[in-house]
């Protein structure tokens, strides 16, 4: 066993923390509070041009090929700064990442390059609707043949990075006869596609600068060739692409957990009160204690789902862990050090309350700490029986 | 042992719950977006409806009512909105208490009667940048000069700050005594000349209570403003917060009470996997929970309010309370949020204010360190 980074995963770790530290964590209050987006959407395309958006897709589709444990290390890093970012970063890998595995060839070189390149300055994941969550195969959606097209009927919802995506891979029933999840088909459809409109956004508690809208689909007209994968076998293709997105989804979590203890740690040793600094309080070193232990087994929980996957082996069980983990972790995380900054962390002079409302997501979103103990429980029954 | 409310208290429970529903709740939302303090109807209504003196004896413009009352009524605007929860509690048990338990005849006439009555505002000023906590560091001074006292320094945090015609302000009197010895609190009204408001936070929840500086800049108030003796102010702002936390404790109670009844309904409104959500286990399990801890916080708070009408000691039992109750609505609302799923995220319902305005409850009048320190030194004396 060995448990530390190669000299290319240190380095993008290294590239990574740099840029964050530089570039999102100055704009990420002035972002979360509703103030000009602009510097949101130019750190994407600096981030791209790092190669920061297909870090583990092939050089030959304008990845930067370096693995997932790059990834999943570069991801905590960016979200340390700034959550809204890391989130489009991982949903624009996991993007790329689902097209290079199912789309073809005409597909993947049409698209990865675009998203890597930072021409799209993302790539949407467009599964839930408002009946279909935790559920997706219960969606609604449908494309029907029409001649030589496919003609798109119906909503998603809680889309990320929709108004600014260029292409949405999409789901949608094609066989209503069939049972359910085995009449799904999985889509590329480009921005603007007439049919296609952005909804309403969504006012969120936290993650502001990374927009979350509905998507409409009316006689939403596309062709042939957006169909990715098999006819009908789209359902398997979300399952398989929201564990590799699990990764990302822990890998923000714990970023933001960390930045969070790691600010309120700084502050223990500055701020004085009855004499003492917090630190030197037993009720503070233990918080603290706590916090990075769980966040040490949450970092290594990540580690391992991400080595696994590199190494080509399942890897969902260890990825739904390390999600589970990380973000209900970070959250408690989250919590603790706005509790070590006492009034001042409830202000917005602070930026822990930020990291509190943006860590909250990350138990909710793709697949909830209820489905992701279905998942574990459900393969370590298997294995039993 | 009766656990059962009386009818005065019953009655209580059912017209705030009405008046909340009708009136505060359609709001709540908005003014948290946009942090508007409206006092017409966060205040005056209350004080309409005899709530913002309810322990008050009637001679002095309040209710006559006890304790479990007040508790009662701040749980049940606290249900629908934290805001409003706050105001009233800030006002009746830091505004008004102190001057009804230190106050001279002639304070409680002319300060405690107009607060009671719901005529004016209260507020009381104890933190400072650099005295949380900590509140014996108090570096606010107040000096003797003729008939007057001259105050000078800034409080922070100060709810209803800026609203409240009269202001409980702690400073220091003796620089030479020991820490906790020389401090005494002073009632100074609004406009008074060298008072003034500065910074207006702006914070995760809580919104539409204001939080505030209050600056004092050379502000003479008058002798007779001095409250208790000279000198005992820890001790005033000690037993003030005593009661307070059974104000906040109940705020606490009510926000968890709101995201429990929001969550309970929505889980058996939704449905995923052909069923309602409340049908699964971990939904039921969550929610069994939460009911359980939510009762265990309503039966901690009602025996510090019962004590505390009773004229028995009740300060490690507030204490108690206020930790537990506040505890629980952290953790309730996270799975009022968690329940609601994505939704649950969104500015569409009302768990994710709640989940917000629930974590200040762990920190303001005493953090839940502070309540542990005290409750610790209580029981292993
Ligand atoms: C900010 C944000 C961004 C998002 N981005 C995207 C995106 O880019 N693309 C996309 O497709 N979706 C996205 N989503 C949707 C997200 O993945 C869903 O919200 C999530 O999967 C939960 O679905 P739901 O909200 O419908 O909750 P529900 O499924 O209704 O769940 C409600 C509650 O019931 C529980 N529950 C459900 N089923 C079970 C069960 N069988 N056993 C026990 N408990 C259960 C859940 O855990 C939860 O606590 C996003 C959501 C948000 C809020
Ligand atoms: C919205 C809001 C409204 C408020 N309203 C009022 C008001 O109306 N009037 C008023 O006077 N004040 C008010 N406050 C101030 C509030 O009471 C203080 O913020 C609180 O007492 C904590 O003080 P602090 O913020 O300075 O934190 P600190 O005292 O600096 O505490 C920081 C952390 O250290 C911990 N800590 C401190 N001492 C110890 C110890 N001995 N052992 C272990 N841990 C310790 C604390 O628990 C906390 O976790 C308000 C604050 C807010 C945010």
């Amino acid at each position: 066993m060995n448990l530390d980074l190669n000299e290319e995963q240190k380095l993008i770790q290294q590239t990574a923390r740099e840029f964050a530290e530089a570039e999102l964590a100055p704009v990420a209050a002035q972002l979360d509070q509703g103030g000009d987006q602009q510097p949101f959407f130019d750190n994407l395309l600096k981030l791209a041009e790092l190669g920061f958006m297909g870090l583990n897709v092939r050089e030959t589709y304008g990845g930067a090929e370096t693995g997932v444990v790059a990834f999943s290390v570069a991801l905590t890093e960016i979200a340390r700064a700034y959550a809204s970012t890391a989130v489009t970063l991982s949903v624009n890998n996991m993007v790329c990442e689902v097209i290079q595995a199912v789309g073809n060839e005409e597909q993947r070189q049409k698209y990865i390059p675009r998203i890597c390149s930072g021409e799209y300055l993302a790539g949407a994941f467009a599964l839930t609707e408002t009946g279909a969550g935790s559920d997706p195969a219960g969606m609604t959606t449908s494309a029907v043949r029409d001649g030589d097209d496919w003609l798109i009927n119906g909503s998603k919802l809680f889309i990320t990075s929709a108004p600014y995506a260029g292409v949405f891979v999409v789901w949608a029933i094609t066989d209503k006869t069939a049972p359910k999840g085995k009449g799904i088909s999985c889509f590329l459809v480009e921005a603007n596609t007439p049919g296609l409109s952005i909804g309403k956004k969504e006012e969120k508690m936290g993650q502001h600068a990374s927009a979350t809208n509905e998507l409409i689909f009316n006689d939403c007209r596309i062709p042939q060739n957006a169909l990715m994968g098999k006819l009908n076998a789209g359902f398997r293709i979300a399952v398989g692409e929201l564990a590799g997105g699990r990764i990302g989804i822990g890998s923000l979590a714990l970023g933001v957990g960390l930045a969070a203890i790691d600010a309120a740690t700084a502050y223990s040793l500055d701020r004085k009160q009855f004499g003492k600094r917090l630190a030197d309080f037993q009720s503070t070193q233990w918080k603290i204690a706590d916090t990075y232990t769980e966040l040490e087994a949450a970092r290594l929980l990540l580690m391992n789902a991400a080595y696994q996957k590199e190494q080509g082996r399942p890897f969902a069980r260890a990825a739904s862990m390390a999600k589970l983990f990380a973000s209900e972790t970070a959250n408690r995380a989250c919590y603790e050090a706005l509790q070590i900054y006492g009034g001042y962390g409830y202000t917005q002079d602070f930026p822990v309350e930020r990291y509190a409302r943006d860590a909250r997501i990350t138990s909710i979103y793709e697949g909830t700490s209820e489905i992701q103990r279905l998942i574990i429980a459900r393969e370590i029954l298997a294995g039993f029986s | 042992m009766i656990f059962e409310l009386n009818e005065e208290q019953k009655l209580i429970r059912q017209t705030v719950r009405e008046f909340a529903e009708n009136e505060i709740k359609p709001s709540a939302a908005e003014r948290d977006e946009s942090e508007s303090f409206d006092r017409a109807l966060m205040y005056d209504k209350i004080g309409e409806l005899g709530l913002a003196g309810i322990v008050f004896p009637e001679e002095y413009g309040g209710a006559g009512a006890d304790y479990i009352s007040y508790a009662i009524a701040v749980e049940e605007l606290s249900r629908v909105c934290a805001s409003t929860g706050v105001t009233l509690s800030a006002h009746l048990s830091l505004g008004a208490n102190p001057i009804f338990l230190f106050g001279t005849e002639e304070q409680k006439k002319k300060f405690l009667t107009p607060l009671a009555e719901g005529t004016k505002l209260g507020a009381f000023a104890l933190t400072e940048t650099a005295a949380g906590s900590d509140a014996g560091g108090t570096k606010t001074t107040a000096t003797r000069d003729a008939d007057s006292w001259i105050l000078n320094g800034t409080k922070i945090f100060c709810t209803n700050g800026g609203e409240a015609e009269i202001n409980i302000v702690f400073a220091r009197t003796d620089k030479n005594a020991q820490k906790h010895h020389g401090i005494s609190a002073f009632i100074v009204e609004k406009d008074t000349p060298g008072f003034s408001f500065g910074k207006k936070e702006s914070k995760m929840g809580i919104r539409s209570s204001p939080t505030r500086e209050l600056v004092f800049d050379n502000c003479r108030i008058p002798a007779d403003n001095l409250l208790g003796e000279e000198g005992s102010g820890f001790k005033v702002a000690m037993k003030t917060l005593d009661g307070g936390r059974i104000g906040i404790a109940a705020q606490a109670l009510g926000i968890a009470q709101g995201a429990y009844d929001a969550a309970l309904e929505y889980a058996r409104e939704r449905k995923q996997f052909e069923q309602p959500i409340a049908s699964f286990q971990a939904i039921q399990f969550k929610l069994a929970d939460m009911a359980t801890e939510i009762e265990a916080a309503r039966l901690l708070i009602y025996q510090a309010a019962y004590r505390a009408s009773a004229g028995l000691p009740y300060g490690q039992h507030s204490a108690m309370a206020k930790m537990y109750a506040s505890d629980v609505a952290m953790k309730v609302t996270t799975e009022a949020v968690q329940i609601h799923g994505g939704y649950g995220y969104t500015r569409d319902f009302p768990v994710e204010r709640m989940m917000r305005d629930a974590k200040i409850t762990q920190i303001y009048e005493g953090t839940n360190e502070i309540q542990r320190v005290v409750i610790g030194a209580a029981i292993t004396r």
